[in-house]
């Protein structure tokens, strides 16, 4: 009886968390099939028609496949030069004799951490003096940058967890470490490389505070900022705010649901083998 | 001949290294540096003819006469210390609850990490529309269709500070549980069957062996989000713009709205470096704590 008690609140609670999670999304996506009519709706319309009007709408009206356009250009450009990096810099750390790897592990965590207001204008003002601003090198090298301590950080510890003896056996067999790296150590921490890209890409996809500094121009926008920008012309646009959110978020939903166990391992890993 | 190998190791090793150092080192070194140089002057981006003029301390003391900058102030520093609080505390149990082994645990920590993988501003929209006074689903929860006593949640200041802390709790706390999940994951089998056979309740396991064991998991979640509850600017740049009344402005939009609202490049950059200063004082008197809790837990 008590097992079947336990059994029943553990259910209750798992539910009140899964639903907690996914109910305020879920209203979004219920509010980008609602139509004109019930959008405006008070008390606000539970079940919508399905329509698709909002997503027509923020396509036509709101430019959104231009903002889609900017943010995988920018999300994609970061997360190949970010990951390149940090296996070049992950493998110096795990697998080179290198003085001072611990300052330069505590040197990249502080970056990581630091609000981004603290650099904000200055790099505002180097980008303008290179004529940056409103370009997609402006917005992806502070990605780069403020990605690079995670990159670095997954990398070198997976790096770290693979066995020194294949290395050293290619060695003796007259491997370069150049050599070492690229044939032995990439393919084998392919796994790692992937996680990293995840989170990379997961990152500068959400960014915003830099992309709405740097991004001034309509043209050059990400997702995130023509979202937060979306304005009516008496009322703010609800349905195609929601409509552009779901198109932002599903991206993310499909990774999180597909690659749930690395994004975990990453995001502890990151953190926690320091 | 050893020697020579050993140089052509650590040449090899800087080569690989010296990408990293260059974006690091030139745009986010060197901006901090910037920052406090910024500060001692008065730069005006609308007025460039202007240019810079030195004034030495004079930003800082009129930063700490500035009552808007001194309200973000203890907002930020509330805002931080209730969500953390909340989010440890959610993490926590939510963590317990996952560790479990259970049929359909992937759904259920994929559905937990959908909060933690939304972009801030969507999620922002979306609280903002749950607030919202007509259309917004908080108003429908409470009130059905008694439109009478629709309330306008963003427009009353605790209400729209909690809103904000809501918010920020439902979308971090699964980052909080995903960490001191890792910290319970270690903790072997063999102690809690022993302390069963040596007749332990389950509150007694609970706070003699779990919670001694994940304390630097919790101490390493502490960390990450005191410092992420800093950086708070999305949410209110969506929800709030900073009010009504100031009630919500923290920091880091405090900090946003001189530099490139009013354009006051000096005055602005007196915040920045403060926030510099305060998150970095924090974080190394976490580092300090955590290295004595792994020195401790060695020995």
């Amino acid at each position: 009886m008590k097992s079947v008690i336990n059994k029943m609140l553990f259910f209750i609670l798992i539910s009140m968390v899964v639903i907690t999670s996914l109910l305020p999304f879920l209203w979004f996506v219920d509010t980008s099939l609602k139509s004109q009519i019930e959008i405006t709706a008070i008390p606000p319309v539970i079940i919508p028609s399905g329509s698709l009007h909002f997503y027509y709408s923020a396509i036509i009206r709101y430019d959104l496949l231009h903002y889609l356009k900017n943010s995988v250009v920018v999300a994609g450009a970061t997360t190949i030069i970010t990951i390149l990096l940090s296996i070049f810099a992950g493998y110096a750390l795990a697998r080179l004799r290198i003085r001072h790897k611990g300052l330069i592990l505590g040197a990249l965590l502080l970056v990581s951490m630091f609000p981004q207001i603290s650099i904000a204008g200055p790099v505002w003002r180097i980008l303008q003096s290179l004529g940056w601003l409103n370009s997609y090198q402006g917005l992806v090298i502070p990605y780069v940058t403020l990605t690079l301590p995670l990159g670095v950080w997954i990398m070198t510890t997976f790096f770290n967890e693979l066995p020194r003896e294949l290395e050293k056996a290619a060695m003796i067999d007259g491997c370069s470490h150049i050599q070492s790296l690229l044939k032995i150590m990439l393919p084998l921490s392919a796994p790692g490389v992937f996680t990293a890209a995840i989170l990379v890409f997961i990152y500068a996809w959400n960014e915003f505070f830099f992309a709405l500094l740097i991004m001034t121009n309509r043209q050059y926008q990400t997702l995130p900022v023509g979202i937060a920008l979306f304005q009516g012309q008496y009322t703010l646009p609800w349905g195609e705010i929601a409509a552009a959110s779901v198109v932002a978020t599903l991206p993310l939903v499909l990774l999180v649901f597909v690659f749930q166990k690395r994004i975990v391992s990453g995001l502890s890993a990151g953190a926690l083998k320091g | 001949m050893q020697l020579s190998l050993r140089s052509k190791e650590r040449l090899f090793a800087l080569g690989l290294l010296i990408p990293t150092f260059t974006f690091v080192l030139i745009f986010a070194f060197y901006p901090i540096l910037y920052s406090v140089y910024l500060s001692l002057h008065r730069i005006i981006i609308g007025l460039p003819a202007l240019g810079k003029t030195f004034v030495g301390l004079s930003n800082y003391r009129s930063l700490l006469r500035d009552p808007i900058a001194l309200k973000a102030l203890s907002n930020t520093f509330i805002f931080v210390a209730v969500s953390t609080f909340f989010e440890i505390l959610l993490g926590l149990a939510i963590a317990l609850l996952i560790h479990k082994r259970f049929r359909g645990r992937g759904i259920v920590r994929a559905s937990i990490l959908i909060p933690w993988a939304i972009p801030t501003v969507v999620s922002s929209q979306m609280w903002r529309y749950i607030f919202n006074d007509k259309y917004g689903l908080l108003n429908l929860i409470l009130y059905g269709s008694d439109i009478a006593r629709y309330k306008a949640w963003l427009a009353e200041p605790f209400y729209a500070f909690s809103a904000i802390i809501v918010a920020d709790v439902w979308k971090t706390s699964s980052f909080a549980a995903l960490l001191i999940l890792a910290g319970l994951q270690v903790i072997p089998d063999e102690l809690y069957d022993a302390a069963r056979v040596d007749g332990a309740t389950g509150w007694q396991q609970f706070t003699r062996i779990t919670l001694p064991l994940i304390r630097p998991a919790l101490l390493i979640a502490l960390l990450f989000r005191t410092m992420d509850a800093f950086r708070v600017f999305d949410l209110v740049f969506v929800m709030t713009q900073g009010g009504p009344a100031d009630s919500t402005n923290v920091l880091q939009f405090y900090g946003y709205k001189k530099i490139f609202a009013e354009g006051l490049m000096g005055y602005g950059s007196t915040v920045s470096v403060l926030v510099f200063l305060v998150t970095f004082l924090i974080s190394l008197l976490y580092i300090r704590t955590l290295g004595r809790q792994f020195r401790r837990s060695e020995a």
